[in-house]
């Protein structure tokens, strides 16, 4: 068998539902096969881990071109909405957690949630508009610190 | 396929070591899978996750994910990972007999 992957740090950086998914899955998926994780979330990823918006997180329904949705019905109101929970209703089906509850499994699977430094200074946020399970807010530096020996990826 | 001697009873296993045929498990060779994951001894809460991996298996002809482990099997998340460090539904399926979960959460 070839070289095992043995850590991973991934980064969140979009805010939307189809952005945030992929990467929390990673994350989980690495726990779940014993590989070491980090989550460290950057720009509008922050919402993922901010206690007033992860519970409203939307999908893009504009310029979203895997919708095959019109982009001019896309922008209508309601529509992000509507999509969104229709996406919801499908993932619950197929038992993957909404997103609160999925992040709070990843952290207790002994994930530590980051946010990036930078963002929370640019959007004037601090550690207390985040859920609990974030450890920290940290530099870039720090990101590359706590990556040390394992893969990095940006989603 | 590699065939392995676990408690003096020879079995069939896959290139991954999980068994191919559960039916050749036997609860006393728990102990020894579990010493070559680094897991000694097995505790009553492994016990617990083992026996609820091998159930499930048994009536759904599949073993559950974490997530319903966690859920269903009276031993939390947190735990589960302290138990089983390298994975818990992975783990506990390998100890247990059965063919390794393959759902992605």
């Amino acid at each position: 068998m070839s070289e095992q992957i043995e850590k991973v740090s991934i980064i969140i950086s979009k805010g939307s539902l189809d952005g945030i998914y992929p990467g929390l899955i990673m994350a989980n998926g690495a726990r779940a096969e014993g590989i070491e994780a980090n989550l460290f979330f950057t720009f509008f990823g922050l919402d993922a881990i901010h206690k007033k918006r992860h519970e409203n997180i939307k999908l893009a329904s504009v310029g979203n071109p895997g919708l095959h949705l019109a982009s001019w019905l896309g922008g209508f109101p309601g529509v992000s909405s509507l999509m969104t929970h229709y996406m919801e209703h499908h993932m619950a089906e197929l038992d993957i957690p909404a997103l609160p509850e999925f992040i709070e499994m990843i952290a207790d699977s002994g994930t530590p949630l980051y946010a990036c430094k930078a963002s929370v200074d640019l959007f004037g946020m601090k550690q207390g508009d985040f859920i609990e399970q974030v450890e920290d807010i940290i530099t870039v530096g720090e990101f590359y610190e706590k990556a040390g020996g394992g893969e990095i990826i940006f989603t | 396929m590699p065939e392995k001697n676990i408690t003096g009873t020879t079995v069939e296993v896959g290139e991954d070591g999980f068994f191919l045929h559960p039916e050749q498990w036997k609860e006393e060779m728990a102990p020894e899978l579990a010493r070559e994951q680094g897991i000694d001894p097995v505790t009553d809460r492994h016990w617990q996750v083992i026996r609820f991996m091998r159930k499930q298996y048994l009536e759904k002809g599949e073993g559950p994910s974490v997530r319903v482990l966690g859920k269903t099997s009276g031993v939390p998340i947190k735990e589960l990972y302290q138990l089983f460090p390298k994975g818990p539904a992975k783990t506990a399926a390998k100890l247990a007999g059965i063919p390794k979960p393959r759902g992605c959460i």
